[in-house]
């Protein structure tokens, strides 16, 4: 029973993941740029519904309604300001401008918000668990883990049936004709980092429920992050997700042979998927 | 009558290679201008300079009485122009009715009860709505051209430019080519159209223009340019005194 029952609570850190690694996933799709920063905006994420719940007095799911906006914005500014002007045909200069952010990012949490390590306080949330059949599932994880399968469906059905998906998608296939298609590249990219960054803002607030934080730990979301997305195969969503569990289930199994196994056994298993299928579980059919 | 277009002096080089020397020009609404010259003579490239894929070294561009020289491509998109291209460029991973809806959603700016109604008649129109679903890459060449005009049109331009769409078409194929072309015409859009194809395209402009090393060395009805000298010459090879 307690394989089971590691496997039930991996699949469910799964969920976590895999909302770490969407707003990856998702701009990588559109716009072929990777963000070395993702994990410390997911940080900051968490430090914003800190400032949200504890300023305002407000429960940090609640608080999401101000989170999740601001880090649109604060995407959109961010696409538009900085990083429009580093894409190109060149992969690399995107790369060390998001790996000069990820410091900047983490000196300023640093600065604002001292390396004391915080919590969001979610009350009840925390503890209230489910039984059933000898198994016991803590609340939290199951919402975590819905709300993931939620927002991977929710993006699913924006990229194939809305105008903005399809904005996404022409212009992830061909920028410059998408261009002459009346599409503005640089608003398209705002969008999808803005879209990215509200994804991150949930599953910011999510790591700061479950997990302590401090200005530090965006490194090792980042590589979780990672690790998911290539697992499920690039630019699948649906994958993204089965590389969150898949992730997950492997901490949990690590975990229950022996505790320290348990981030050493995902890190394992991404590198054997990566030896044996190096374009993931479930790559994109075409292109 | 108005003028939708104007070259006005309009130059680019790239390194040595002139693709437009002095480009002066213009196309009055509702006509249909032929563009001929040899391969590589520029006029691909004043394509590109007139949607705003390439910036001039020097010259104007006017689109509608406004200067667009410094617009980005998809102003002037939005704006009323549409091109399709020698080389389909279709967006391979959607399908031809999503290709399409790009077009009229983002081009047109409509809203997707409108682009759906307009995508569906331009499909029919032109021979693809049996094909809606199909993705773009998986189409033949003749289809994959088809769908340069479709998306071009499902953009609503005032101003079509079209890129060679006859070139490896059959001769039944290229006759419902023109027709679709003249119908297009019939609801006042203009057109600009590149093509080596002479006889498609004497069956519809009204006015020829003849590029060589990006400078436009002849301008005139079909009949005057058809049987200069000049043109025969350079752009037939036809030796002057033979």
């Amino acid at each position: 029973m307690d394989w089971v029952n590691a496997i039930l609570q991996g699949t469910l850190l799964g969920g976590l993941y895999a909302l770490f690694a969407a707003g990856l996933s998702l701009i990588f799709g559109v716009m072929r740029l990777v963000n070395i920063a993702h994990g410390d905006l997911i940080v900051l994420a968490a430090y914003l519904g800190l400032t949200a719940s504890t300023a305002l007095g407000l429960h940090p799911l609640v608080a999401l309604v101000l989170v999740v906006p601001a880090m649109f914005a604060i995407g959109y500014v961010l696409q538009r300001g900085i990083l429009n002007r580093t894409m190109g045909d060149d992969i690399l200069p995107p790369l060390l401008v998001t790996f000069g952010l990820s410091i900047i990012i983490q000196n300023g949490l640093l600065t604002v918000y001292t390396a004391d390590p915080q919590k969001l306080q979610a009350g009840n949330l925390e503890t209230a668990s489910l039984s059933a059949g000898g198994l016991t599932v803590g609340v939290l994880p199951l919402i975590v883990f819905i709300t993931a399968v939620a927002i991977i469906g929710a993006l699913q059905w924006m990229f194939y049936h809305t105008a903005l998906g399809r904005a996404f998608r022409a212009t992830s296939d061909r920028q410059d004709i998408a261009q002459l298609m009346g599409l503005n590249r640089a608003h398209v990219f705002g969008l999808a980092m803005g879209l990215s960054l509200a994804v991150t803002a949930v599953a910011g607030i999510f790591l700061g429920i479950r997990t302590s934080f401090d200005p530090a730990v965006g490194g090792s979301r980042l590589i979780f992050g990672f690790e998911a997305v290539i697992i499920g195969g690039l630019g699948n969503l649906w994958g993204t997700l089965a590389g969150g569990i898949v992730l997950g289930v492997s901490q949990a199994l690590g975990g229950q042979i022996h505790p320290s196994l348990q981030i050493l056994s995902g890190h394992i298993v991404f590198l054997v998927i990566l030896a044996v299928r190096p374009r993931g579980l479930f790559p994109k059919m075409e292109g | 009558m108005t003028e939708i277009l104007r070259l006005d002096d309009l130059s680019k080089a790239y390194g040595a290679v002139t693709v437009a020397d002095s480009q002066s020009w213009h196309l009055s609404a509702g006509e249909a201008l032929g563009v001929i010259g040899p391969n590589g003579a520029g006029k691909t490239s004043m394509f590109n300079l007139v949607t705003g894929t390439v910036s001039p070294d020097s010259g104007r561009i006017f689109f509608g009485g406004q200067d667009v020289t410094s617009w980005p491509a998809p102003r002037r998109c939005r704006s009323g122009m549409a091109r399709s291209f020698q080389v389909p460029q279709p967006f391979g991973g959607m399908t031809v009715f999503e290709n399409a809806m790009v077009a009229a959603t983002q081009g047109a700016g409509l809203s997707s009860r409108d682009a759906e109604a307009l995508c569906l008649d331009i499909l029919d129109r032109t021979g693809l709505l049996h094909r809606s679903n199909t993705l773009a890459k998986g189409l033949t060449l003749l289809e994959r051209k088809r769908l340069e005009l479709t998306r071009a049109l499902c953009a609503k331009p005032k101003l079509l430019l079209l890129d060679e769409i006859a070139g490896g078409l059959t001769e039944s194929e290229c006759v419902s080519l023109i027709q679709t072309i003249k119908d297009i015409r019939e609801t006042g859009v203009s057109i600009v159209w590149i093509e080596h194809v002479v006889h498609a395209l004497l069956a519809v402009v009204d006015r020829l223009i003849v590029i060589d090393f990006g400078k436009k060395i002849a301008d005139g009805t079909p009949h005057e340019i058809m049987n200069s000298r000049e043109v025969r010459e350079i752009y037939l090879g036809i030796e002057a005194d033979a």
